[in-house]
């Protein structure tokens, strides 16, 4: 008999481990990038991290079936909320992302993220076992990831729209639709892209091209890349030590706490600190789809491997634009950029997959 | 429509879960792949291009910056600086990462309390100046408005402020045409040179004179700054200074205190006065005046005083030295009596001059309307008489005096350190058959042998020529100090033939010739010399006959130039010099300047009686005149007067550097380590 009482001992503690270390790892980094300081960033990250990670384990006691049933209100209301953005929507950024709500700014395309793959989940969980091969199984998925993916498009938020797209169709390719549609929709895809990129607004295809060719423009869109490349490359495989890192401290890095934040972290810590991290966040998302795979009820799959699918798109589209292997869509890097939207749709996502694993435990929770 | 059936496999709960499964899993896969990958890609850039991206992070960590070096210091032929280096504090624009450019200069303006005429000069140069070439705002600041502006610095982009130095010429306007100025490289020197140092701020290269001429000597080796930089291009932290190799000195042949003097002395005239070694060419002094000042162009002059000098009629922006052509008038007669006599001609035999001489159709006059009466060749030199030279240029022909005119150095192309110089012309017949197409006259001739006519020379031409005369050597304008120079080779004159023309030189001064008023007054110390007289308009015969008109009561553009020529001491020739006054209104314009000049040679202290008392008249130095005439020109163009800083100001200043400069090498002032003297 142990002295824990068996409420706190069933809690997932590996994996809170596990992003507590990514997070405090990440207000490390945030504490060298302000110059050596708690303030501005590092301390309201871990504030906020530890206020997130109370959200996640409240949501964890949550039973499955409340998600199911808010899957679709959940989508309308972040759907309105869109379609609001790009009617009163203030301007921020050079592009509209935002509601004032006063006390705060409000992002919907962010809740977006996680809401399309409750909503594709949900969709997928009450169509008939015998309609998923069907033509009723693939048009109102697509209807539901087009709608929000167009008006985040148009705001414009390429890698957000990017990553709704990603999540829903990860959700439809995991629901079992046929191989083939996939293999079709991916090859009038790359037919479609050239196309698509006159579509692009100017800064939006600039940075396609930069990225293409970021030493073709080193001062100016490149810029970002450029240096995003010599913050990693210049640290080596032990990095330039803690507090060293001179891409970062001399201003040299732009955006270094936020969007790349992993070249500020990669300087100083070098290749180490890099497949350290990586490690950490593979072993999240190993965790999530075990979790996924063991979980018995159908939206319950969906949901957690579409989750964690989502957390994965955030990782590898951040890591990908910082290491030159992407264009600079704006995406952050889970538990390390500054910023509250982000940790919570991910700590959302965390906390959701809880549920889902503490659900199939048959743990303690609210009924 | 009719939807084709995707698949008519049997679809169950159970497969769904097994689909479910096995997709999970290639999903799960494909994540560690990507995750592979990317830890795959970092380690290619972190190892493998490790070396490449170290350098391209030191290379923004690390600004170099080149320190100018310190220009070598002019030296006049005693070791005394002529133009030397002063530390300055100094703020510069940077064209290129200039952002708002009517703010940040209206800022400084206010900082620095610039007048509107920098204020439109700046402007100007920033219109004119390719983007990383810098734009001098102030250089004359001092060490509380340099803090001001230093402090300051973020919120004004593209402003440089530095410590530097600037080249200061102490004697000022009274060396501007020989020495010349520097200043800021034009594009068109950096896209020549291509040398980073020429886009350094405050790094300046000879523009004019000698400054140009000797650029390279003078230009010594930049020193070098790294400092870490923030990419904004704050400055962290100094990393390691390489200090500057000054440029070496360069000594001249001209003694500064003469060359001041002449300068002088030639007061509020219009001309020029050039000082040399009969027997090794040294140039001992060369002054053009009016002159410019320098040290204001090399700070980079204002729009008004460039206004200023090129609306002058006195062109003190032209060096008259070399770049003023003038008839050499009667100064050629000792040079023509000098190939009279090596020709064959007897000295003795004698002309009547009545005045007035008769050539084919016209009638040529001789200076004096009475006539000289029987003249013999020394009375036609010091008594100038025009119609000796008339009559026996006849007959003794053109060639012999061209050639002779030659060989003392008219029409002639010395190889001199400066950037142009016009030669003149010694007219002869194949020289007008090309240059006119017409066939020569013989009132061509009889011209020629007065220097009028097509005959021009400049005054080094002159002075060369009285050299020549005076030591029969043919010596050629020399600049650079040699202590082991030899005198020149000889002309193979013959003596006797010089020393008559010597003689009769003498007459001119101390006999009964046309300038008894320059002998010298110093004991012992004769002149001998030669006047001349150049018109500069035509006498009309009607003007003839209701008397010449007087210079006085001409236009000063009208006026005859004035000019001599002179060597001393008679016996020992050693110097000989030539004055050239524009529009002087005849000789006696240039005379007394010569005697006052050759005095100094002998008795500074004498000359300098003098000129004290005729500057007296004259309201000041040439520094003082030249300022109180800006003053007067800005008060005519409607501006407030400028208030200067004082002269003792800027001399302490300078003291302060100077001592300095010497404190640290603990050597005694004036004798710092570019002075070999």
């Amino acid at each position: 008999m142990s002295v824990v009482p068996a409420s706190i001992a069933r809690l997932p503690w590996k994996l809170m481990l596990l992003i507590a270390a990514i997070a405090i790892f990440g207000a490390v980094v945030l504490y060298s990038a302000a110059g050596g300081s708690i303030t501005p960033w590092a301390l309201n990250q871990l504030v906020r991290f530890v206020i997130f990670s109370g959200m996640a384990l409240i949501l964890s006691r949550i039973p499955v079936s409340v998600f199911a049933g808010l899957a679709f209100p959940g989508y309308a209301a972040i759907l309105i909320a869109l379609i609001a953005v790009e009617l009163v929507g203030g301007v921020a950024g050079g592009s509209q992302r935002w509601i004032n709500l006063g006390f705060m700014q409000l992002q919907p395309s962010e809740f977006m993220k996680p809401a399309i793959v409750f909503a594709v989940a949900r969709f997928y969980a009450r169509l008939p076992v015998g309609e998923i091969r069907k033509w009723t199984a693939i048009w109102p998925a697509l209807l539901l990831i087009g709608v929000p993916w167009a008006l985040v498009l148009v705001q414009p938020d390429l890698g957000t729209a990017t990553m709704i797209a990603a999540g829903g169709v990860t959700v439809m390719f995991l629901a079992g639709l046929p191989l083939r549609l996939f293999i079709g929709a991916g090859m009038a895809g790359a037919a479609i892209i050239p196309i698509a990129f006159s579509f692009l607004h100017d800064y939006q295809q600039k940075r396609v091209l930069i990225f293409l060719d970021p030493e073709n423009d080193p001062l100016g869109a490149g810029y970002h890349i450029s240096q995003s490349k010599i913050a990693i490359g210049s640290g080596g495989f032990w990095g330039k030590g803690f507090l060293q890192g001179t891409q970062s401290h001399l201003d040299y890095l732009p955006e270094g706490h936020t969007d790349f934040v992993f070249a500020t972290m990669a300087e100083e810590w070098g290749l180490l600190g890099g497949s350290a991290l990586i490690a950490g966040f593979l072993l999240l998302f190993r965790w999530g789809t075990r979790v996924s795979i063991r979980a018995e009820d159908r939206f319950a799959k969906l949901t957690a491997a579409g989750l964690t699918a989502t957390i994965f798109f955030y990782v590898a589209i951040n890591l990908m634009m910082v290491m030159g292997l992407a264009p600079v869509v704006g995406i952050p890097l889970p538990f390390m950029s500054y910023g509250g939207s982000s940790m919570l749709t991910v700590m959302l996502c965390i906390g959701t997959i809880m549920a889902i694993d503490r659900d199939r435990r048959g743990g303690p929770g609210w009924t | 429509m009719k939807f084709p059936r995707l698949t008519p496999k049997h679809v169950t709960q159970a497969s769904l879960s097994f689909t479910f499964t096995r997709r999970a899993m290639v999903l799960g896969a494909v994540q560690g792949g990507i995750g592979a990958l990317l830890a795959g890609r970092m380690a290619w850039i972190s190892l493998a291009e490790n070396e490449k991206y170290s350098l391209l992070s030191e290379s923004n960590r690390v600004n170099l910056t080149l320190i100018p070096p310190r220009r070598g210091w002019i030296l006049d032929r005693h070791g005394k600086p002529l133009a030397k280096n002063r530390t300055d504090f100094r703020v510069d624009i940077i064209p290129d990462r200039l952002r708002d450019k009517d703010v940040v200069i209206g800022t400084l303006a206010k900082l620095l309390a610039l007048q509107p005429e920098d204020v439109e000069r700046i402007h100007e140069d920033l219109e004119k100046a390719a983007g990383f070439q810098p734009v001098q705002v102030s250089d004359r600041m001092s060490y509380e408005q340099y803090a001001t502006v230093s402090v300051r610095l973020p919120d004004l982009p593209g402003v440089a402020p530095a410590q530097g130095y600037s080249r200061d010429y102490p004697a000022g306007p009274a060396v501007g045409h020989l020495l010349g100025y520097v200043g800021a490289a034009s594009a068109e020197e950096y896209q020549e040179r291509k040398d980073p140092l020429l886009i350094t701020p405050g790094f300046k290269v000879g523009k004019d004179g000698l400054e140009r001429s000797f650029d390279l000597q003078l230009t010594g080796k930049p020193g070098a700054k790294r400092v870490e930089v923030t990419a904004r291009g704050k400055i962290v932290r100094e990393l390691t200074t390489r200090p500057d190799t000054p440029g070496h000195p360069v000594r001249l042949t001209v003694d500064g205190g003469l060359q001041e003097y002449a300068g002088r002395r030639l007061g509020p005239e219009s001309g020029s006065v050039v000082v040399m070694d009969c027997w090794t060419g040294d140039i001992l002094a060369m002054s053009s005046m009016p002159s410019f000042d320098p040290n204001s162009f090399s700070d980079g002059i204002s729009h008004l005083e460039w206004d200023m000098l090129s609306k002058d009629d006195h062109v003190p922006l032209r060096n008259k030295t070399l770049q003023g052509l003038y008839p050499p008038g009667s100064t050629v007669k000792p040079m023509v009596a000098l190939s009279f006599l090596e020709a064959g001609l007897d000295p003795r035999e004698a002309v009547n001059c009545s005045g007035a001489y008769r050539v084919g159709r016209g009638l040529f006059h001789c200076w004096k309307r009475g006539g000289h009466g029987r003249t013999d060749m020394a009375k036609g030199i010091y008594q100038s008489c025009d119609v000796y030279f008339y009559h026996f240029a006849q007959k003794m022909g053109m060639n012999v005096i061209a050639s002779m005119a030659h060989r003392l150095g008219l029409g002639e192309r010395f190889a001199l350190p400066f950037p142009s110089q016009s030669y003149g012309t010694v007219p002869d017949p194949v020289w007008k058959e090309r240059k006119y197409k017409e066939p020569w006259q013989i009132y061509d001739t009889v011209n020629a042998t007065i220097g009028q006519g097509y005959m021009l020379a400049n005054p080094t031409q002159l002075a060369v020529m009285t050299a020549r005369i005076a030591s029969g050597r043919q010596v050629t304008p020399q600049f650079v100090y040699n202590r082991n120079r030899k005198p020149a080779d000889p002309l193979g004159v013959s003596g006797q033939n010089l020393r008559f023309v010597q003689e009769a030189m003498w007459q001119v001064v101390n006999g009964g010739g046309t300038a008894g008023r320059a002998r010298l007054p110093v004991k012992g110390m004769e002149l001998a010399g030669k006047t001349g007289t150049a018109q500069v308009r035509r006498i009309t015969m009607a003007e003839r006959r209701g008397g010449v008109r007087s210079n006085a009561s001409l236009d000063w553009k009208q006026r005859d130039h004035g000019l001599f020529v002179c060597f001393a001491p008679f016996h020992a020739p050693r110097y000989a010099a030539s004055v050239v006054i524009e529009h002087g209104g005849g000789s006696s314009a240039a005379y007394p300047i010569a005697r006052d000049v050759m005095t100094y040679l002998f008795d500074r202290s004498k000359a300098y009686e003098i000129l004290a008392k005729l500057e007296e008249g004259w309201g000041g130095s040439p520094t003082d005149r030249l300022r109180a005439k800006m003053q007067a020109y800005r008060m005519e163009k409607g501006m407030a007067p400028v208030i200067l800083p004082s002269d003792a100001a800027i001399a302490m200043n300078a003291a302060d550097a100077v001592t300095n400069a010497s404190n640290a090498i603990g050597t005694p002032v004036g004798a710092g380590q570019d002075n070999p003297d």
